[in-house]
Protein backbone atom coordinates (compact mmCIF):
# COMPACT_ATOMS: atom_id res chain seq x y z
CA UNK A 1 0.00 0.00 0.00
CA UNK A 2 0.69 3.50 -0.56
CA UNK A 3 3.36 5.55 1.85
CA UNK A 4 4.42 1.85 3.89
CA UNK A 5 8.83 1.56 3.82
CA UNK A 6 9.79 -1.82 2.19
CA UNK A 7 13.14 -2.42 2.05
CA UNK A 8 13.84 -3.84 -1.77
CA UNK A 9 17.01 -5.84 -3.38
CA UNK A 10 18.26 -3.26 -5.96
CA UNK A 11 19.30 -4.61 -9.35
CA UNK A 12 21.65 -1.60 -10.40
CA UNK A 13 23.31 1.17 -8.71
CA UNK A 14 24.60 4.05 -10.74
CA UNK A 15 26.85 7.16 -9.84
CA UNK A 16 28.11 9.40 -11.39
CA UNK A 17 31.23 11.78 -11.90
CA UNK A 18 29.52 14.23 -9.59
CA UNK A 19 28.13 12.10 -6.99
CA UNK A 20 30.16 9.28 -7.03
CA UNK A 21 33.62 10.49 -5.62
CA UNK A 22 30.88 11.53 -2.72
CA UNK A 23 29.75 7.69 -2.62
CA UNK A 24 33.43 6.63 -2.43
CA UNK A 25 34.17 8.73 0.00
CA UNK A 26 31.62 7.83 2.50
CA UNK A 27 31.91 4.30 1.77
CA UNK A 28 35.63 5.15 2.87
CA UNK A 29 34.60 6.95 6.02
CA UNK A 30 32.26 4.05 6.87
CA UNK A 31 35.79 1.55 5.89
CA UNK A 32 33.25 -0.75 4.02
CA UNK A 33 35.69 -2.15 1.67
CA UNK A 34 33.86 -4.57 0.03
CA UNK A 35 30.88 -4.31 -2.94
CA UNK A 36 28.38 -6.77 -2.28
CA UNK A 37 27.79 -7.80 -6.49
CA UNK A 38 30.03 -5.39 -8.32
CA UNK A 39 27.66 -6.72 -11.61
CA UNK A 40 25.01 -4.21 -10.47
CA UNK A 41 27.19 -1.51 -9.77
CA UNK A 42 27.57 0.76 -12.39
CA UNK A 43 29.85 4.00 -12.70
CA UNK A 44 29.57 6.30 -15.45
CA UNK A 45 31.94 9.86 -16.79
CA UNK A 46 29.27 11.94 -18.16
CA UNK A 47 29.13 15.15 -16.74
CA UNK A 48 31.76 16.75 -17.57
CA UNK A 49 33.68 14.07 -20.09
CA UNK A 50 36.21 14.39 -20.76
CA UNK A 51 37.61 16.64 -18.14
CA UNK A 52 37.14 20.09 -18.15
CA UNK A 53 40.30 20.94 -15.50
CA UNK A 54 42.46 19.06 -13.19
CA UNK A 55 39.93 19.19 -10.26
CA UNK A 56 37.37 17.32 -12.36
CA UNK A 57 40.26 15.00 -13.29
CA UNK A 58 41.16 14.26 -10.28
CA UNK A 59 37.83 13.00 -9.53
CA UNK A 60 37.58 11.30 -12.88
CA UNK A 61 40.69 9.56 -11.61
CA UNK A 62 39.11 8.32 -7.95
CA UNK A 63 35.91 6.78 -10.06
CA UNK A 64 38.35 4.84 -12.38
CA UNK A 65 40.43 3.36 -9.76
CA UNK A 66 37.04 2.70 -7.61
CA UNK A 67 35.61 0.92 -10.82
CA UNK A 68 39.05 -1.32 -11.26
CA UNK A 69 39.21 -2.18 -7.97
CA UNK A 70 35.54 -3.48 -7.30
CA UNK A 71 35.49 -4.73 -10.63
CA UNK A 72 32.43 -3.33 -11.55
CA UNK A 73 31.11 -1.48 -14.58
CA UNK A 74 32.53 1.65 -15.74
CA UNK A 75 31.09 3.70 -18.71
CA UNK A 76 32.75 6.77 -19.84
CA UNK A 77 31.06 9.67 -22.41
CA UNK A 78 27.55 8.10 -22.66
CA UNK A 79 25.04 9.92 -20.38
CA UNK A 80 24.31 7.29 -17.83
CA UNK A 81 20.41 7.49 -18.41
CA UNK A 82 21.17 6.80 -21.93
CA UNK A 83 23.21 4.37 -21.56
CA UNK A 84 21.23 2.45 -19.15
CA UNK A 85 18.67 2.44 -21.60
CA UNK A 86 20.48 1.50 -24.57
CA UNK A 87 22.32 -1.69 -22.97
CA UNK A 88 20.82 -2.13 -19.24
CA UNK A 89 17.56 -1.48 -18.00
CA UNK A 90 14.60 -4.38 -18.48
CA UNK A 91 10.77 -3.95 -17.33
CA UNK A 92 9.87 -4.65 -13.56
CA UNK A 93 14.23 -3.98 -12.73
CA UNK A 94 14.98 -2.12 -9.24
CA UNK A 95 17.08 0.66 -10.93
CA UNK A 96 18.63 3.45 -8.04
CA UNK A 97 20.76 6.11 -9.58
CA UNK A 98 22.71 9.14 -7.73
CA UNK A 99 21.17 11.33 -10.07
CA UNK A 100 17.57 12.29 -10.18
CA UNK A 101 17.16 11.92 -13.90
CA UNK A 102 17.35 8.00 -13.25
CA UNK A 103 13.65 8.05 -13.34
CA UNK A 104 13.98 7.65 -17.41
CA UNK A 105 14.01 3.77 -17.10
CA UNK A 106 10.53 3.91 -16.58
CA UNK A 107 10.00 4.10 -20.27
CA UNK A 108 11.00 0.56 -20.66
CA UNK A 109 8.40 -0.44 -16.90
CA UNK A 110 11.62 -0.31 -14.67
CA UNK A 111 11.04 0.78 -10.94
CA UNK A 112 13.80 3.60 -11.16
CA UNK A 113 14.42 6.71 -8.95
CA UNK A 114 16.74 9.16 -7.99
CA UNK A 115 18.74 9.12 -4.68
CA UNK A 116 22.08 10.59 -3.00
CA UNK A 117 25.50 9.67 -3.02
CA UNK A 118 25.60 8.14 0.50
CA UNK A 119 22.39 5.59 0.01
CA UNK A 120 23.74 4.67 -3.21
CA UNK A 121 27.11 3.59 -1.25
CA UNK A 122 24.75 1.59 1.36
CA UNK A 123 23.36 -0.04 -1.89
CA UNK A 124 26.88 -0.60 -3.16
CA UNK A 125 27.24 -2.38 0.44
CA UNK A 126 24.46 -4.10 1.11
CA UNK A 127 22.37 -4.59 -2.37
CA UNK A 128 19.35 -3.14 -0.49
CA UNK A 129 17.84 -0.08 0.34
CA UNK A 130 14.37 1.23 2.12
CA UNK A 131 11.85 2.57 -0.13
CA UNK A 132 8.66 4.00 0.15
CA UNK A 133 6.04 3.04 -1.80
CA UNK A 134 4.50 6.33 -3.40
CA UNK A 135 0.63 7.11 -4.12
CA UNK A 136 0.20 6.88 -7.92
CA UNK A 137 -1.19 9.47 -10.52
CA UNK A 138 -2.66 8.24 -13.70
CA UNK A 139 -2.17 10.29 -17.02
CA UNK A 140 -4.49 9.08 -20.13
CA UNK A 141 -3.04 10.46 -23.53
CA UNK A 142 -5.39 9.91 -26.73
CA UNK A 143 -4.98 11.98 -30.11
CA UNK A 144 -1.65 12.33 -32.31
CA UNK A 145 0.87 15.94 -31.98
CA UNK A 146 0.20 18.48 -34.67
CA UNK A 147 3.49 18.24 -37.22
CA UNK A 148 5.95 20.47 -35.42
CA UNK A 149 4.58 19.55 -31.64
CA UNK A 150 6.48 16.41 -29.78
CA UNK A 151 6.80 14.83 -26.12
CA UNK A 152 8.66 17.64 -24.33
CA UNK A 153 6.01 19.89 -25.45
CA UNK A 154 3.52 17.66 -23.57
CA UNK A 155 5.60 17.15 -20.40
CA UNK A 156 6.42 20.32 -20.37
CA UNK A 157 2.64 21.08 -20.70
CA UNK A 158 1.58 18.73 -18.21
CA UNK A 159 4.54 20.16 -15.75
CA UNK A 160 3.07 23.61 -16.11
CA UNK A 161 -0.45 22.61 -14.93
CA UNK A 162 0.97 20.72 -11.92
CA UNK A 163 3.89 22.75 -11.00
CA UNK A 164 7.34 21.78 -9.95
CA UNK A 165 6.25 19.46 -7.39
CA UNK A 166 2.99 18.53 -8.26
CA UNK A 167 3.89 15.19 -8.61
CA UNK A 168 6.61 15.07 -5.36
CA UNK A 169 6.80 11.65 -3.89
CA UNK A 170 4.35 10.12 -6.56
CA UNK A 171 4.63 7.60 -9.16
CA UNK A 172 3.55 8.56 -12.66
CA UNK A 173 1.66 6.25 -14.36
CA UNK A 174 1.15 7.20 -18.59
CA UNK A 175 -1.39 5.38 -20.41
CA UNK A 176 -2.63 5.18 -23.85
CA UNK A 177 -6.19 5.55 -24.95
CA UNK A 178 -6.27 3.48 -28.09
CA UNK A 179 -3.87 2.07 -30.58
CA UNK A 180 -3.69 4.91 -32.70
CA UNK A 181 -1.79 7.15 -29.86
CA UNK A 182 0.16 4.19 -28.78
CA UNK A 183 2.18 4.07 -31.76
CA UNK A 184 3.17 7.82 -31.73
CA UNK A 185 5.31 6.99 -28.70
CA UNK A 186 8.36 5.95 -29.93
CA UNK A 187 10.78 4.77 -27.11
CA UNK A 188 12.70 7.77 -27.45
CA UNK A 189 9.24 9.82 -26.68
CA UNK A 190 8.61 8.36 -24.04
CA UNK A 191 12.17 8.06 -22.03
CA UNK A 192 11.77 11.84 -23.07
CA UNK A 193 8.69 12.13 -20.83
CA UNK A 194 9.74 9.70 -18.37
CA UNK A 195 13.36 11.49 -17.60
CA UNK A 196 11.47 15.42 -17.05
CA UNK A 197 9.06 14.03 -15.09
CA UNK A 198 11.40 14.40 -12.34
CA UNK A 199 11.08 18.17 -12.91
CA UNK A 200 6.99 18.11 -11.14
CA UNK A 201 8.89 15.68 -8.36
CA UNK A 202 8.02 12.53 -9.87
CA UNK A 203 9.29 9.74 -7.64
CA UNK A 204 9.32 7.20 -11.06
CA UNK A 205 7.40 7.92 -14.33
CA UNK A 206 6.27 4.66 -15.84
CA UNK A 207 5.12 3.49 -19.37
CA UNK A 208 3.26 0.46 -20.41
CA UNK A 209 5.26 -2.32 -21.08
CA UNK A 210 3.84 -2.74 -24.80
CA UNK A 211 5.00 -3.86 -28.23
CA UNK A 212 7.23 -0.93 -28.60
CA UNK A 213 8.86 -2.27 -25.29
CA UNK A 214 9.49 -5.55 -26.51
CA UNK A 215 10.77 -4.18 -30.15
CA UNK A 216 13.12 -1.69 -28.57
CA UNK A 217 14.51 -4.48 -26.32
CA UNK A 218 15.02 -6.95 -29.12
CA UNK A 219 16.49 -4.40 -31.15
CA UNK A 220 18.98 -3.15 -28.33
CA UNK A 221 19.86 -6.54 -26.46
CA UNK A 222 20.56 -5.99 -23.16
CA UNK A 223 24.55 -6.43 -22.21
CA UNK A 224 27.22 -5.11 -20.97
CA UNK A 225 30.73 -5.43 -22.78
CA UNK A 226 33.27 -5.27 -20.26
CA UNK A 227 35.17 -8.35 -19.14
CA UNK A 228 35.96 -6.86 -16.01
CA UNK A 229 32.20 -7.89 -15.76
CA UNK A 230 31.52 -11.68 -16.04
CA UNK A 231 27.89 -12.17 -13.93
CA UNK A 232 25.57 -9.73 -15.04
CA UNK A 233 22.09 -10.47 -14.94
CA UNK A 234 20.13 -7.34 -16.81
CA UNK A 235 18.27 -10.10 -18.92
CA UNK A 236 15.48 -10.53 -16.31
CA UNK A 237 11.92 -9.23 -17.61
CA UNK A 238 8.91 -9.23 -15.53
CA UNK A 239 5.51 -8.19 -17.11
CA UNK A 240 4.14 -5.35 -14.79
CA UNK A 241 1.07 -3.94 -14.70
CA UNK A 242 -1.48 -2.37 -12.51
CA UNK A 243 -3.66 -4.77 -10.63
CA UNK A 244 -7.42 -4.30 -11.20
CA UNK A 245 -7.23 -2.90 -7.48
CA UNK A 246 -4.94 -0.07 -8.32
CA UNK A 247 -5.86 2.97 -6.35
CA UNK A 248 -5.49 7.01 -7.53
CA UNK A 249 -4.98 9.56 -6.24
CA UNK A 250 -5.01 11.97 -9.36
CA UNK A 251 -6.23 10.94 -13.07
CA UNK A 252 -5.52 13.31 -15.71
CA UNK A 253 -6.32 13.27 -19.78
CA UNK A 254 -4.25 15.03 -22.10
CA UNK A 255 -5.14 15.36 -25.96
CA UNK A 256 -2.35 15.09 -27.85
CA UNK A 257 -3.68 17.00 -30.61
CA UNK A 258 -4.41 19.99 -28.41
CA UNK A 259 -0.76 20.77 -26.94
CA UNK A 260 1.64 23.24 -28.66
CA UNK A 261 4.64 23.94 -28.85
CA UNK A 262 5.80 25.04 -25.27
CA UNK A 263 8.67 27.35 -23.55
CA UNK A 264 9.54 27.00 -19.87
CA UNK A 265 11.16 29.63 -17.84
CA UNK A 266 13.21 31.25 -16.89
CA UNK A 267 14.55 30.16 -13.66
CA UNK A 268 11.73 27.70 -12.72
CA UNK A 269 10.34 24.67 -15.11
CA UNK A 270 6.81 25.37 -14.28
CA UNK A 271 6.55 28.76 -15.59
CA UNK A 272 5.69 27.56 -18.92
CA UNK A 273 4.47 29.44 -22.29
CA UNK A 274 3.03 28.56 -25.46
CA UNK A 275 5.89 29.66 -27.86
CA UNK A 276 4.35 32.47 -29.10
CA UNK A 277 3.99 34.32 -26.16
CA UNK A 278 8.07 34.91 -26.11
CA UNK A 279 8.47 34.53 -30.45
CA UNK A 280 10.30 37.64 -30.26
CA UNK A 281 12.78 37.16 -27.51
CA UNK A 282 16.67 37.29 -28.86
CA UNK A 283 18.91 33.80 -27.72
CA UNK A 284 22.80 34.13 -27.27
CA UNK A 285 22.33 30.33 -27.58
CA UNK A 286 20.57 27.44 -28.54
CA UNK A 287 21.66 23.92 -27.16
CA UNK A 288 20.24 20.72 -28.28
CA UNK A 289 21.21 17.60 -26.26
CA UNK A 290 20.92 16.35 -22.90
CA UNK A 291 19.72 13.11 -21.34
CA UNK A 292 16.15 14.94 -21.58
CA UNK A 293 16.76 15.30 -25.44
CA UNK A 294 19.57 14.47 -27.02
CA UNK A 295 18.75 11.06 -28.30
CA UNK A 296 18.38 10.52 -32.37
CA UNK A 297 15.22 11.23 -33.03
CA UNK A 298 16.15 14.71 -31.28
CA UNK A 299 19.08 14.83 -33.50
CA UNK A 300 16.85 13.93 -36.33
CA UNK A 301 14.37 16.43 -35.72
CA UNK A 302 17.21 19.52 -35.79
CA UNK A 303 18.68 18.08 -38.69
CA UNK A 304 15.57 18.14 -40.73
CA UNK A 305 15.28 22.08 -39.36
CA UNK A 306 18.91 22.99 -39.91
CA UNK A 307 19.17 21.25 -43.51
CA UNK A 308 19.94 23.81 -45.71
CA UNK A 309 19.89 26.85 -43.71
CA UNK A 310 22.39 28.55 -41.73
CA UNK A 311 22.30 29.67 -37.56
CA UNK A 312 22.06 33.21 -37.05
CA UNK A 313 24.94 35.06 -36.82
CA UNK A 314 23.99 36.53 -33.24
CA UNK A 315 23.28 33.06 -32.19
CA UNK A 316 25.81 29.49 -31.33
CA UNK A 317 23.81 26.60 -31.96
CA UNK A 318 25.95 23.49 -29.68
CA UNK A 319 24.68 20.13 -30.57
CA UNK A 320 25.32 17.59 -28.28
CA UNK A 321 24.15 13.85 -28.50
CA UNK A 322 23.52 11.61 -25.28
CA UNK A 323 25.08 8.47 -25.55
CA UNK A 324 28.33 7.36 -28.19
CA UNK A 325 25.14 5.12 -29.70
CA UNK A 326 23.71 7.86 -30.82
CA UNK A 327 26.79 9.60 -31.76
CA UNK A 328 27.71 7.14 -34.21
CA UNK A 329 24.20 6.78 -35.58
CA UNK A 330 24.47 11.22 -36.07
CA UNK A 331 27.43 10.46 -38.43
CA UNK A 332 25.88 7.41 -39.66
CA UNK A 333 22.97 9.50 -40.94
CA UNK A 334 25.23 11.96 -41.97
CA UNK A 335 23.19 14.74 -39.31
CA UNK A 336 26.75 15.67 -38.36
CA UNK A 337 27.36 17.28 -41.77
CA UNK A 338 23.94 19.25 -42.02
CA UNK A 339 25.15 20.72 -38.48
CA UNK A 340 28.12 21.85 -39.75
CA UNK A 341 27.48 23.18 -42.41
CA UNK A 342 24.73 25.28 -40.91
CA UNK A 343 27.01 26.77 -38.59
CA UNK A 344 26.56 25.09 -35.66
CA UNK A 345 29.13 23.15 -33.19
CA UNK A 346 28.64 19.27 -32.96
CA UNK A 347 30.33 17.95 -30.01
CA UNK A 348 31.23 15.07 -27.77
CA UNK A 349 28.19 12.90 -25.47
CA UNK A 350 28.03 14.46 -22.27
CA UNK A 351 25.49 16.21 -19.84
CA UNK A 352 28.09 19.40 -21.18
CA UNK A 353 26.13 23.01 -21.32
CA UNK A 354 23.17 21.49 -19.11
CA UNK A 355 25.21 21.68 -16.33
CA UNK A 356 26.93 24.92 -17.18
CA UNK A 357 30.44 23.87 -16.81
CA UNK A 358 32.21 23.17 -20.23
CA UNK A 359 30.79 22.75 -23.96
CA UNK A 360 28.48 25.64 -23.86
CA UNK A 361 28.63 27.57 -20.29
CA UNK A 362 27.12 30.73 -20.48
CA UNK A 363 28.30 34.35 -20.08
CA UNK A 364 26.72 37.08 -17.90
CA UNK A 365 23.36 38.39 -18.84
CA UNK A 366 23.33 35.83 -22.17
CA UNK A 367 20.06 34.39 -22.96
CA UNK A 368 19.97 30.42 -24.61
CA UNK A 369 17.00 28.52 -25.37
CA UNK A 370 17.48 24.76 -24.77
CA UNK A 371 16.38 21.25 -25.39
CA UNK A 372 18.20 20.15 -21.57
CA UNK A 373 16.66 19.52 -18.24
CA UNK A 374 16.53 22.19 -16.30
CA UNK A 375 16.33 25.96 -16.76
CA UNK A 376 17.16 26.75 -12.79
CA UNK A 377 19.19 30.22 -11.56
CA UNK A 378 22.94 29.81 -13.09
CA UNK A 379 22.79 26.61 -14.41
CA UNK A 380 24.53 26.94 -17.25
CA UNK A 381 26.50 29.78 -16.36
CA UNK A 382 26.48 33.33 -14.64
CA UNK A 383 23.43 33.71 -12.50
CA UNK A 384 22.29 36.73 -14.27
CA UNK A 385 22.04 34.45 -18.00
CA UNK A 386 19.26 32.68 -18.32
CA UNK A 387 17.59 29.58 -19.98
CA UNK A 388 14.40 28.70 -21.48
CA UNK A 389 13.40 24.77 -22.17
CA UNK A 390 11.94 23.74 -25.19
CA UNK A 391 11.76 20.82 -28.03
CA UNK A 392 14.66 20.32 -30.12
CA UNK A 393 12.58 21.62 -33.27
CA UNK A 394 12.03 24.16 -31.30
CA UNK A 395 15.37 25.18 -30.40
CA UNK A 396 17.05 24.25 -33.74
CA UNK A 397 14.27 26.94 -35.16
CA UNK A 398 15.26 29.28 -32.61
CA UNK A 399 18.47 28.83 -33.23
CA UNK A 400 18.24 29.93 -37.21
CA UNK A 401 16.03 33.00 -36.80
CA UNK A 402 17.95 34.02 -33.84
CA UNK A 403 14.88 34.54 -31.04
CA UNK A 404 12.99 32.07 -29.36
CA UNK A 405 10.54 30.85 -33.06
CA UNK A 406 7.87 28.39 -33.67
CA UNK A 407 9.20 25.58 -34.83
CA UNK A 408 5.39 24.28 -36.97
CA UNK A 409 6.47 26.55 -40.07
CA UNK A 410 9.44 24.05 -40.51
CA UNK A 411 7.20 21.07 -40.95
CA UNK A 412 5.02 22.63 -43.61
CA UNK A 413 5.87 20.86 -47.17
CA UNK A 414 8.63 22.76 -49.31
CA UNK B 1 35.23 29.37 6.40
CA UNK B 2 38.39 27.97 6.29
CA UNK B 3 39.06 24.50 4.98
CA UNK B 4 40.13 22.44 8.13
CA UNK B 5 41.73 18.77 7.37
CA UNK B 6 40.65 16.39 9.65
CA UNK B 7 38.29 19.04 11.83
CA UNK B 8 35.22 17.15 13.25
CA UNK B 9 32.39 17.03 11.48
CA UNK B 10 29.84 19.57 13.00
CA UNK B 11 28.59 18.06 15.54
CA UNK B 12 24.71 17.00 16.10
CA UNK B 13 22.83 17.44 19.41
CA UNK B 14 19.54 17.16 20.26
CA UNK B 15 18.65 20.74 20.64
CA UNK B 16 20.06 23.59 18.15
CA UNK B 17 19.25 27.40 18.64
CA UNK B 18 20.03 29.95 15.48
CA UNK B 19 18.93 32.42 13.70
CA UNK B 20 16.47 32.31 11.03
CA UNK B 21 17.03 33.08 7.19
CA UNK B 22 13.75 32.78 5.19
CA UNK B 23 13.51 32.24 1.86
CA UNK B 24 10.57 31.57 -0.57
CA UNK B 25 9.32 28.36 -2.76
CA UNK B 26 11.00 26.41 -5.38
CA UNK B 27 14.56 26.83 -3.79
CA UNK B 28 16.33 24.14 -5.74
CA UNK B 29 19.84 22.61 -5.78
CA UNK B 30 21.18 24.50 -8.07
CA UNK B 31 20.41 27.71 -6.11
CA UNK B 32 21.79 25.94 -2.76
CA UNK B 33 25.01 25.14 -4.75
CA UNK B 34 25.82 25.25 -8.84
CA UNK B 35 27.27 22.01 -10.27
CA UNK B 36 30.40 23.52 -11.58
CA UNK B 37 31.89 24.24 -7.77
CA UNK B 38 30.02 20.74 -6.17
CA UNK B 39 31.72 18.62 -9.11
CA UNK B 40 34.86 20.11 -8.66
CA UNK B 41 35.54 19.43 -5.19
CA UNK B 42 35.64 16.38 -2.99
CA UNK B 43 36.16 18.32 0.39
CA UNK B 44 32.74 19.29 2.24
CA UNK B 45 34.83 22.37 3.62
CA UNK B 46 34.95 23.66 0.38
CA UNK B 47 31.31 22.68 -0.58
CA UNK B 48 30.80 24.71 2.39
CA UNK B 49 31.85 27.95 0.83
CA UNK B 50 29.37 27.87 -2.14
CA UNK B 51 26.21 27.17 0.13
CA UNK B 52 23.13 29.03 -1.46
CA UNK B 53 25.30 30.54 -4.12
CA UNK B 54 22.81 31.10 -6.26
CA UNK B 55 20.77 33.84 -4.14
CA UNK B 56 24.00 35.54 -2.79
CA UNK B 57 27.53 34.44 -3.26
CA UNK B 58 28.25 35.90 0.30
CA UNK B 59 25.40 33.58 1.96
CA UNK B 60 28.41 31.54 3.61
CA UNK B 61 30.20 34.60 5.37
CA UNK B 62 27.11 36.34 6.19
CA UNK B 63 25.76 33.42 8.94
CA UNK B 64 26.54 32.51 11.81
CA UNK B 65 27.08 29.11 13.43
CA UNK B 66 23.37 26.78 13.98
CA UNK B 67 21.89 29.52 12.28
CA UNK B 68 18.32 27.74 10.68
CA UNK B 69 16.95 28.08 6.83
CA UNK B 70 13.15 28.47 6.94
CA UNK B 71 11.43 28.21 3.70
CA UNK B 72 8.27 27.83 1.32
CA UNK B 73 7.28 24.83 -0.65
CA UNK B 74 9.57 22.41 -2.21
CA UNK B 75 12.80 23.07 -0.58
CA UNK B 76 15.74 21.31 -2.37
CA UNK B 77 14.20 20.80 -5.82
CA UNK B 78 15.96 19.55 -8.64
CA UNK B 79 19.17 17.41 -9.12
CA UNK B 80 20.18 14.09 -6.81
CA UNK B 81 23.39 16.25 -5.21
CA UNK B 82 24.23 15.33 -1.56
CA UNK B 83 26.52 18.26 -2.07
CA UNK B 84 23.43 20.79 -1.06
CA UNK B 85 22.61 19.65 2.49
CA UNK B 86 26.20 19.02 2.82
CA UNK B 87 27.35 22.48 1.96
CA UNK B 88 24.67 24.05 4.33
CA UNK B 89 25.90 22.12 7.07
CA UNK B 90 29.38 22.79 6.32
CA UNK B 91 28.63 26.52 6.32
CA UNK B 92 27.49 26.32 10.03
CA UNK B 93 23.63 25.83 9.11
CA UNK B 94 22.11 23.88 11.80
CA UNK B 95 18.53 23.17 10.42
CA UNK B 96 16.19 23.22 7.15
CA UNK B 97 12.76 24.32 8.52
CA UNK B 98 10.62 24.21 5.76
CA UNK B 99 6.65 23.86 4.07
CA UNK B 100 7.43 21.06 2.44
CA UNK B 101 10.84 19.56 0.94
CA UNK B 102 11.86 17.86 -2.29
CA UNK B 103 12.20 14.24 -1.93
CA UNK B 104 15.53 13.27 -2.50
CA UNK B 105 16.81 16.67 -0.33
CA UNK B 106 14.71 15.22 2.34
CA UNK B 107 16.84 12.08 2.06
CA UNK B 108 19.59 13.26 1.17
CA UNK B 109 19.52 15.69 4.42
CA UNK B 110 18.84 12.84 7.00
CA UNK B 111 21.18 10.98 5.47
CA UNK B 112 23.77 13.66 5.96
CA UNK B 113 22.78 14.35 9.49
CA UNK B 114 21.28 17.70 8.82
CA UNK B 115 17.66 18.54 10.28
CA UNK B 116 15.06 18.93 7.82
CA UNK B 117 11.34 19.55 9.34
CA UNK B 118 8.22 19.77 7.23
CA UNK B 119 5.86 21.94 9.25
CA UNK B 120 3.13 23.63 7.02
CA UNK B 121 2.69 27.63 6.78
CA UNK B 122 6.00 27.78 8.61
CA UNK B 123 6.82 31.24 6.89
CA UNK B 124 3.87 33.49 7.93
CA UNK B 125 4.87 32.45 11.38
CA UNK B 126 8.51 33.26 11.23
CA UNK B 127 10.73 36.86 10.60
CA UNK B 128 13.94 36.98 9.08
CA UNK B 129 16.58 37.34 12.28
CA UNK B 130 13.94 35.55 15.04
CA UNK B 131 15.55 33.32 16.81
CA UNK B 132 14.57 29.12 16.77
CA UNK B 133 14.99 26.55 19.16
CA UNK B 134 14.47 23.23 17.64
CA UNK B 135 13.96 20.00 19.51
CA UNK B 136 15.60 17.63 16.86
CA UNK B 137 14.50 14.62 19.04
CA UNK B 138 10.82 15.64 19.69
CA UNK B 139 10.86 17.13 16.06
CA UNK B 140 9.89 20.46 17.74
CA UNK B 141 10.30 24.03 16.69
CA UNK B 142 10.10 26.65 18.53
CA UNK B 143 10.00 30.47 17.86
CA UNK B 144 11.69 32.03 20.57
CA UNK B 145 10.16 35.73 19.81
CA UNK B 146 6.55 34.59 19.70
CA UNK B 147 7.03 32.21 22.16
CA UNK B 148 4.69 29.63 19.61
CA UNK B 149 5.76 26.16 19.04
CA UNK B 150 4.95 24.03 15.98
CA UNK B 151 5.35 20.52 15.61
CA UNK B 152 7.10 18.87 12.04
CA UNK B 153 5.67 16.20 10.36
CA UNK B 154 6.71 12.77 11.96
CA UNK B 155 9.18 10.52 10.31
CA UNK B 156 10.10 6.67 10.87
CA UNK B 157 12.02 6.10 13.80
CA UNK B 158 15.51 4.88 11.81
CA UNK B 159 15.55 8.17 10.18
CA UNK B 160 15.56 10.07 13.57
CA UNK B 161 18.00 8.14 15.07
CA UNK B 162 20.25 8.18 11.66
CA UNK B 163 19.87 11.77 11.89
CA UNK B 164 20.37 11.94 15.61
CA UNK B 165 23.58 9.99 15.23
CA UNK B 166 24.81 12.37 13.06
CA UNK B 167 23.82 11.24 9.96
CA UNK B 168 24.11 7.73 8.02
CA UNK B 169 27.90 7.48 8.05
CA UNK B 170 28.25 8.50 11.67
CA UNK B 171 25.57 5.39 12.52
CA UNK B 172 27.19 2.98 10.53
CA UNK B 173 30.50 3.69 12.28
CA UNK B 174 28.55 3.10 15.67
CA UNK B 175 26.56 0.31 15.01
CA UNK B 176 28.21 -1.63 12.19
CA UNK B 177 24.72 -1.42 10.41
CA UNK B 178 22.28 0.63 8.06
CA UNK B 179 19.72 1.63 10.40
CA UNK B 180 16.60 0.37 7.75
CA UNK B 181 17.52 -2.66 9.30
CA UNK B 182 15.85 -2.79 12.43
CA UNK B 183 13.23 -1.94 10.25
Amino acid sequence: MAGEIFIVDVDLAMAQDSTGPLAIRSLNEMDIDKIYDPSKVLLVIDHTFPAADEKVANLHHLMRDFASNHSCMLVEGSISHQYILEYLASPGMMILGADSHTCQAGCVGAFATGIGSTEIAAVWATGQLWLRVPESIKIKLSGNFDKGVFARDLILHYIGEVGEDGANYKSLEWKFSNDYTKKKFSMDSRACISNASMECGAKISVFPIDEITTKYLNENPRSYNNSNNTDNNMQVRIDVQPGDSAQYKDEFEIQCDKVEPQVSGPDNVDKVHSVDELTNLEIDQAFIGSSTNGRIEDLEVAAHILKGRKVHKNTRCVVTPASVKVYEEAIKRRYVEIYLESGAVFTNATCGACVGTHLGALGENEICISSSSRNFVGRMGALSSKVYLASPATVAASAIEGRIADPRRYFQSR
Amino acid sequence: MREEQGQQPPSSISITKGKAWIFGDNINTDIIIPFRFKSRTNDPYEMAKYAMYGYDPNFHKKISKDDIIVAGRNFGGGSSREQAPVALKYAGISAVVAESFARIFYRNSFTIGLPALEIPAIKDKVKQGDELSIDIAKFIVQNLRTKETFKAQVVPKFMRQMLLEGGLVEYYKKYKQFPWIQT
